[in-house]
């Protein structure tokens, strides 16, 4: 990375609340999910995400993990249990501080889900439209940040003329643009070859280091396995134990991940 | 393409609503439609509303007194004696005999011209009232009654209720004309707008996980079909204005027919269209754009 991105990165960690007494970003109590009269998705599922922390959720296909990281973005409501983010209990909420809670996330969708009619800057610079912010106010930065995820000469192209590669980076650049406390990513490396897998979960080890907290969904186990990160695995709508992915179970306060997936030297 | 700095400075950023496409297209034309109907029956309102006023005012302007002769009095000397009593009454600015060769020719249409001589037609006299402050049936039968002379008044108040029964009829059938195009237009703003949001389901989506407020993506939508329906608006006034004018300057000086009086002003009745058009289609798109919204979690 280079000097400027790396300020750019170090300004993203600096400007963001990471300091708050209350650690829990995200709390999970006996959680169950069903869609209509379907068996239940998620199964008593119960754990607490902390300030800080990076956490990959991992399981087989159908488990359960994108309807997991759906009730933490706030596009699904469980059926029963009881979901807190940032310390307060998602049911208690209103419906108008709902949008300000969604602005605390930024999210990595499973199919990017970009929106093919704006540009790759307009796209990138949305969170920050939709804060009500003046364009002129953010245009510098958003270029930087797309800069820094390698799409500085791709501004004003059209997603659908950009590689796999290229649209994973610029929605990973939209979900941290308004600086969340909380980045949630499902299944970033799906679809990209191993070389742009690693370098799209240092990103996301990068942005882990600068204060966020991070999920990662991904049934990719060697992926999962070289991070030596906490795994939260999901089977059958159950969270197991997951000693067996090579991460604490319990997820607590984040261990300084000594992965293989440390920071790039070298600019891409 | 790269991104010097002056790219930078001209940056704006685009509509995210993606431009409009041939569904669109078609609901411009539906409530061109709509408005140029509605247009049509205002103007046709405003000049029924007229020709009601005119006869309900040529009405109040006159009255009819039937005379009756008293024992060895001529038909024609009562009458004599009735104008010339309702002439000096206050608020009467004419009063006159009707001629017996009158009397017949009003009556000839419906009698035929055959039995009128043997007819025994009733003695009238005319009485043109002050338009400004005309004299009431009463004053009159007091004058008749002071100067000696049977007769009963009639002040055309009969007819003129019918008129303005008449008149009123109109007015609520255009007005529930009006009512009934509005809500045509506002449900196919409605039935856009849920194709739109349906069209464009994704986009809603990441808008609302992003973090925008349901006003704002109800916005969006109230924006766009507030344009479509404002310019839908224009084209149809715009017409119903060329189609009433050409009916005017078609139909002489008196409007399309003499007994539907229109006048140039009554085309600017079409003018406020555009914005009402607007704003049904604000109403309808914010309302379904909300309880849609509001099906979301």
């Amino acid at each position: 990375m280079s000097r400027n991105a790396a300020d750019h990165a170090a300004s993203l960690g600096a400007e963001n609340e990471f300091s708050r007494s209350d650690s829990a970003v995200v709390r999970f109590e006996n959680v169950g999910l069903r869609y209509g009269r379907a068996p239940e998705v998620l199964k008593d599922v119960g754990f607490t995400l902390t300030t800080g922390s990076f956490h990959f959720l991992t399981g087989p296909s159908g488990a359960g993990k994108s309807s997991l990281l759906k009730l933490i973005y706030l596009a699904n409501r469980p059926t029963r249990g009881s979901v807190a983010l940032f310390g307060e209990d998602v049911e208690r909420l209103k419906r108008k501080d709902l949008p300000a809670m969604r602005r605390r996330i930024g999210v990595v969708f499973q199919e990017y889900r970009l929106l093919d009619h704006l540009s790759a800057f307009d796209n990138a610079a949305l969170p920050l439209r939709l804060s009500g912010r003046k364009p002129a106010s953010y245009r510098e930065d958003v270029a930087e940040l797309l800069t820094w995820v390698g799409l500085g000469q791709r501004m004003h192209a059209l997603p659908r003329t950009l590689s796999g590669g290229e649209q994973q980076r610029l929605a990973i650049a939209r979900a941290v643009v308004n600086r969340p406390e909380l980045i949630l990513a499902d299944e970033p490396t799906g679809n990209v070859d191993h070389e742009m897998s690693l370098r799209i979960i240092r990103l996301f080890v990068e942005l882990n280091r600068l204060g966020c907290t991070v999920v990662i969904a991904s049934h990719d186990e060697e992926l999962v396995a070289r991070s030596r990160m906490p795994v939260l695995y999901l089977d059958r709508g159950r969270l197991k134990r997951a000693a067996q992915m090579g991460a604490e179970p319990d997820p607590g306060p984040d261990p300084e991940p000594e992965s293989d997936y440390g920071p790039e030297d070298d600019e891409r | 393409m790269s991104v010097s700095p002056g790219n930078l400075q001209r940056w704006k950023p685009g509509p995210l609503l993606p431009r409009e496409d041939d569904r669109e297209v078609s609901l411009g034309f539906v409530v061109a439609v709509l408005c140029f109907l509605a247009c049509l029956a205002a103007v046709t309102g405003l000049a029924a509303n007229r020709a009601a006023d005119g006869w309900a005012r040529q009405l109040r302007g006159e009255a009819t007194v039937q005379v009756r002769p008293r024992v060895g009095e001529t038909e024609t000397a009562a009458a004599g004696r009735a104008a010339e009593a309702l002439a000096g009454v206050k608020g009467v600015s004419e009063a006159a005999a009707l001629e017996r060769d009158k009397a017949e020719k009003l009556l000839k249409p419906w009698i035929g011209e055959a039995s009128l001589k043997d007819l025994p037609i009733p003695q009238l006299v005319t009485v043109e009232l002050d338009p400004r402050h005309p004299a009431t049936a009463r004053d009159l039968k007091r004058a008749l009654d002071m100067a000696g002379v049977d007769g009963d008044v009639d002040d055309h108040s009969r007819w003129l209720t019918d008129v303005e029964r008449s008149a009123g009829v109109v007015r609520w059938g255009i007005a529930g004309l009006f009512a009934l195009m509005a809500a045509a237009a506002g449900a196919v703003v409605a039935f856009a707008t849920r194709a739109g949001m349906a069209a464009q389901k994704d986009l809603v989506e990441v808008l609302h996980l992003s973090g925008a407020r349901d006003d704002y993506i109800a916005g969006l939508f109230q924006l766009r079909f507030a344009k479509l329906a404002a310019l839908a608006g224009f084209a149809g006034a715009a017409a119903a204005a060329l189609a009433m004018a050409l009916l005017k300057s078609l139909g002489g000086g008196d409007g399309f027919t003499p007994v539907l009086p229109l006048a140039w002003s009554d085309l600017l009745a079409v003018s406020p269209c555009p914005l009402v058009a607007a704003t049904v289609a604000v109403l309808a798109a914010r309302a379904t754009t909300l309880r849609l919204l509001h099906r979301s979690p």
